[in-house]
């Protein structure tokens, strides 16, 4: 095990290095713009480390409902990731496919992938 | 402005001596945006005992979007819009000899103001300015959409034939995600969606195709003129009159529905006043949506460019966390409309 801080406090330490020391001190607007991104984006990195597993899990078996898959899902986090991606690929082709044309299935589909997205949104930093 | 010397320079001195006819000197240079296929730079320029504030537009050469302009096209398209009386940078010199400045770019004037989209929707000092937007952003489109068309301006892409220009823009959008290869089913959810209601347009006109604050330069009086033509095309024009309704381009002000800066109802009246088009409302937010479409598969494609290492930037890496922003607003609009 490593020591502390983990590797998420490690890129909170960073982004708050970049937000309030560095962007401050610069005097070019575009570097300025930049550094903010760059602090943003370590934001992300920090809740995507702590949030992913769940997040995951919980897509997992939301899509899994919606596509009617049978088992369980994945225990560890790397078959976990390529499960949930094959489950998007799967719900792209069917609604390509004309699935979820019909009004209640597309509302059910709605209602699923509006959880998928807001959950992106919270990683992201952006509700 | 910071001074800087590519080397190029002196060949866009003797370049502007020629055109102007006395002595040039570029006493200011500052690159503005930069990209793969293009970029801008600020030019100042003594001649002749006069200071000319520049900006100068440069094909890159690198990929070019999908139906972006060349500059060459740009500036065509900019000398139409200004012969027509809409408010736009005046257009100065086109350099279309490589040997100048190693690619082919355009010189127009540069106007006083703020563009950058976030400032123009927050700024204190720009409250009056904003007020008078609505109304001002709906002269200017009625204006663009009342230019002629003549042959030479052929090269404008147009709808493709027997489709409409929802249904070119609908499937455009669809087929570029696919050949991304990324799986995003609410974008493909609202494509199936849009897909049976792509509304008619009787009549096309050119469309500016990026018109929205961020592309509009502003002042204390509101309006001083519209840039980044590089996407027009002919099309229907409840195209631009949806695409400053987009949520992005209200930088955060989001309940005011118009670029952040005003309400759409009070812009859509005043366009119906000044071109005598009926605004179909059912159209504007047909285009509403597919713009958030548009732009979501533009920010899935922006983060590609930096991922296929074809311009490495973070700030186009960090777009691709964008894409839920869209696809949340779409879910939104949908429901909105009642499948």
């Amino acid at each position: 095990m490593n020591d502390r801080p983990t590797a998420v406090e490690l890129v909170e330490a960073v982004r708050r290095f970049l937000a309030s020391e560095v962007a401050p001190a610069l005097g070019d607007a575009r570097l300025r713009f930049g550094v903010l991104i760059a602090a943003h984006v370590l934001g992300v990195v920090g809740r995507e480390v702590t949030t992913e597993e769940a997040d995951l899990a919980a897509e997992w078996a939301e899509l899994a409902a919606l596509l009617g898959t049978e088992g369980s899902a994945p225990a560890r986090l790397t078959e976990l990731r390529s499960a949930v991606r094959r489950q998007n690929e799967e719900t792209v082709e069917r609604i390509r496919a004309g699935a979820f044309d019909e009004a209640e299935a597309f509302r059910r589909a709605a209602a699923v992938l509006r959880r998928g997205v807001e959950r992106k949104l919270g990683t992201a930093g952006l509700r | 402005m910071k001074p800087n010397t590519p080397d190029w320079t002196p060949r866009l001195e003797a370049f502007l001596t020629e055109r102007t006819g006395s002595a040039a000197r570029v006493v200011g240079l500052l690159r503005l945006t930069g990209g793969a296929s293009r970029d801008t730079w600020a030019v100042d320029v003594e001649c002749g005992g006069e200071r000319l504030a520049l900006v100068m537009r440069r094909d890159l050469g690198g990929v070019i979007a999908d139906d972006a302009l060349s500059r060459q096209q740009e500036f065509r398209v900019l000398e139409h819009a200004h012969a027509g009386g809409v408010l736009v940078p005046r257009p100065r010199w086109l350099g279309t000899d490589a040997a100048v400045v190693g690619v082919p770019f355009f010189l127009m004037d540069r106007l006083e103001g703020e563009s950058v989209g976030r400032r123009v929707v927050r700024e204190a000092a720009l409250a009056e300015a904003r007020r008078r937007l609505p109304r001002q952003m709906a002269e200017q489109l009625a204006r663009v959409h009342a230019l002629p068309l003549p042959p030479d301006l052929d090269f404008l892409p147009r709808p493709e034939s027997d489709w409409s220009p929802a249904r070119t823009a609908l499937e455009r959008a669809a087929r570029q995600l696919q050949t991304l290869g990324e799986p995003h089913p609410a974008l493909e959810l609202a494509v199936r969606w849009l897909r049976p209601r792509l509304p008619d347009c009787p009549r096309t006109v050119l469309v500016h195709g990026d018109f929205r604050v961020g592309n509009l330069m502003v002042g204390l009086e509101g309006l001083v003129g519209v840039f980044d033509w590089e996407f027009a095309h002919v099309g229907d024009p409840h195209e631009d009159l949806a695409w400053p309704c987009v949520r992005a381009w209200r930088f955060g002000q989001d309940r005011l529905g118009l670029g952040g800066v005003g309400e759409p109802d009070p812009f859509f009246a005043e366009y119906e006043r000044l071109s005598g088009r009926t605004v179909d409302r059912r159209a504007v937010r047909f285009w509403e949506m597919l713009g958030n479409l548009r732009w979501a598969v533009g920010c899935v494609a922006q983060a590609h460019r930096h991922l296929s290492g074809q311009t490495e930037s973070l700030e186009l890496a960090s777009l691709g966390r964008r894409t839920g922003e869209m696809e949340l607003e779409l879910l939104d609009l949908i429901e909105r409309e009642g499948s």
